[in-house]
């Protein structure tokens, strides 16, 4: 293709960062440019206390969406420091109790993943719990692992890697039936199925922007109210003493507009795309495997997970940037700890699945035709890849 | 726009040169595999009389730094003897493609690797090899000079990254300077293992962290 010709540029990386909705960065930009005095309490001057009242609001829409009290929701940086208060806060403010046991999953983000190694080094006693090839919790093995000595557990909602959606339900049941804590990371599920704090029977979830069409640096974490932790971050007392220091006003007011303006559709209209996607590249590519849960009932709307055999995933990924499609890899060689994706790995893989596997994560902002010309490119990537290889 | 490779790194992996195979070749050696995430296939044929590399032809599995420096040995080697061949070293073959990130470094290292194989595979079938030489510290430094710290492009040894080395009864124990939780240790670990555990001697590789040997200690 010459350089003078327009590349369509096809962005299908909606699961690790999404395009801000228009009308949220107008939203934003008002707290920018008018409301930008720090959020302060009634008793401030007027620019604080219409500042505060963008926060406040914020509390609220994100409350009604997840059935939660205005009070219990915590805004943060986003999910990995959600995470972070999750783990750590809850060990800080924990200490003395006889529960010194703390249960992740072996897919869970690094966030809570690196953070529960951290408390391992602390006297903490860590353990994953086991998934199964499409990803799915091992629960026998949850209950294997869950005593009367369990702190926390923490098992996310959906993955970011494979999108499969856990049986959150049954899974807090099982942990609260031992007196544990229960955290679940909703980062990838959030606006992409029904949260409702209730029904998931969640003590603790994170949420974030940056995946809703919202701002980057701004997340959530919902605290039932009476969990014990403690703020991992001082600097004041805001967001009910859980996280000190200024609130990022322009940005926890984004997150709320994202919420209020997203609407069921824009799902169904992700899943349609990526439905499409899929038919498409079986229709058009020999030997491949999806990757994660094979009932798409039980798989975000806006992920799919394919390993391509006999190929590597980063030239994958190089060939097609080059024609103005951008996706991912779980390869060793795109990683920047050099290893395969730890995801797919926990799920049995071998290492060779694992470095040929590309993530498609559309969004609203994608077309049919877009999807048309990415099965295309990847088609003749995937041919020209294969015939270099030397494994047939 | 920004990759992190060079224009000719992009160039030979967009166009690789000498793909293929070679129906009679002499020699054919294989570097790497699947599961390391990098593999490269080398198919020789050489003059039996003037000892030329008269054709080469690869294949590849890998990232795009792993089929640029493939291509760019078969044309490096192209044209000289295998004694010539054998002195092309991996920094020559980075050089060559105008450099390469410093996590891609043991890219050029495979490529440069299946070359040597080949060549050793070719000497022992036209029985021009010596005795083999029983693995000792020197044999395994040199070949630890061939694992690259992903940070910095430059070997392990050269980085400090390794204390000590114990070669008993075929096994070897490599005690490393870092941490089990540093970013590239389980990397680096795999790659000193694939590098050593070929050697026709050795039985076990072993690759023991800072905090391992403290908790063996307590």
């Amino acid at each position: 293709m010459s350089d003078t010709q327009k590349l369509m540029q096809v962005y299908l990386d909606n699961n690790a960062a999404t395009k801000v909705d228009e009308s949220v960065v107008e939203y934003m930009n008002k707290y920018h440019l008018e409301i930008y005095a720090v959020a302060s309490s009634q008793f401030s001057h007027t620019p604080g206390i219409h500042a505060k009242e963008g926060v406040d609001r914020a509390h609220q829409i994100i409350a009604n969406k997840i059935g939660s009290k205005e009070s219990e929701i915590v805004f943060t940086s986003g999910f990995a420091e959600s995470n972070n208060l999750t783990l750590k806060g809850v060990a800080q403010a924990n200490q003395d109790e006889k529960r010194n046991k703390i249960i992740v999953s072996s897919i869970e983000h690094f966030s809570v993943l690196h953070s529960a190694q951290r408390l391992s080094k602390n006297g903490y006693i860590v353990e994953l719990i086991n998934v199964n090839e499409e990803g799915f919790i091992d629960l026998e093995h949850l209950q294997t692992l869950l005593d009367d000595k369990t702190l926390l557990v923490s098992v996310m909602h959906a993955n970011q890697e494979v999108g499969t959606i856990q049986d959150i339900k049954t899974i807090s049941e099982i942990v609260h039936s031992k007196g544990a804590i229960f955290h679940t990371d909703c980062t990838y599920s959030f606006l992409q199925t029904d949260i409702d704090v209730n029904d998931l029977g969640a003590d603790l979830l994170t949420i974030s922007a940056d995946l809703v069409h919202g701002p980057k640096g701004v997340g959530a974490l919902y605290v039932r109210e009476g969990t014990k932790i403690e703020k991992i971050i001082d600097g004041g007392y805001q967001e009910n003493n859980l996280r000190g220091g200024p609130e990022n006003v322009a940005g926890i007011a984004g997150f709320g507009r994202a919420v209020e303006i997203y609407k069921d559709e824009h799902t169904e209209k992700t899943r349609q795309l990526r439905d499409y996607l899929y038919r498409r590249i079986k229709e058009e590519i020999q030997d491949i495997q999806l990757n994660g849960s094979s009932d798409f009932s039980k798989r975000i709307a806006n992920n799919l997970n394919i390993s391509f055999n006999r190929i590597e995933g980063e030239s994958v990924v190089l060939h097609l940037d080059m024609r103005g499609i951008a996706v991912i890899t779980g390869s060793a060689c795109f990683s920047r700890s050099l290893q395969a994706s730890h995801v797919l790995l926990a799920m049995g893989f071998t290492h060779e699945r694992a470095h040929g596997s590309i993530r498609f994560s559309p969004s609203r902002y994608n077309t049919e035709e877009e999807m048309e010309y990415t099965v295309q490119n990847l088609k003749e990537v995937v041919a020209k890849l294969r015939e270099l290889s030397p494994i047939k | 726009m920004s990759l992190p490779y060079s224009e000719k790194v992009i160039e030979y992996f967009m166009h690789p040169k000498n793909v293929g195979e070679i129906d009679d070749a002499d020699v054919v050696a294989t570097e790497g595999s699947p599961a390391c995430g990098d593999m490269v296939k080398l198919y020789l044929k050489v003059n039996p009389e003037t000892k030329v590399i008269e054709d080469i032809k690869f294949r590849s599995y890998g990232c795009a730094s792993n089929i640029a420096t493939a291509s760019i040995i078969t044309e490096l080697a192209k044209g000289k003897t295998i004694e010539e061949a054998k002195k092309i070293t991996w920094k020559e073959a980075a050089e060559t493609l105008g450099g390469l990130p410093p996590a891609k470094v043991h890219c050029a290292v495979l490529a440069v690797d299946a070359l040597k194989t080949a060549i050793e595979n070719y000497e022992h079938k036209m029985g021009l090899v010596k005795e083999k030489k029983p693995t000792d510290i020197e044999v395994v430094k040199k070949r630890l000079r061939h694992v690259i710290n992903p940070l910095t492009g430059l070997d392990v040894l050269k980085v400090n990254f390794i204390k000590d080395i114990k070669i008993e009864d075929g096994i070897i124990t490599v005690f490393f300077n870092l941490d089990s939780d540093h970013q590239f240790a389980e990397n680096i670990k795999s790659e000193i293992k694939e590098m050593l555990e070929p050697l026709w001697d050795v039985k076990e590789v072993r690759v023991i962290f800072n905090d391992e040997l403290e908790e063996q200690k307590k």
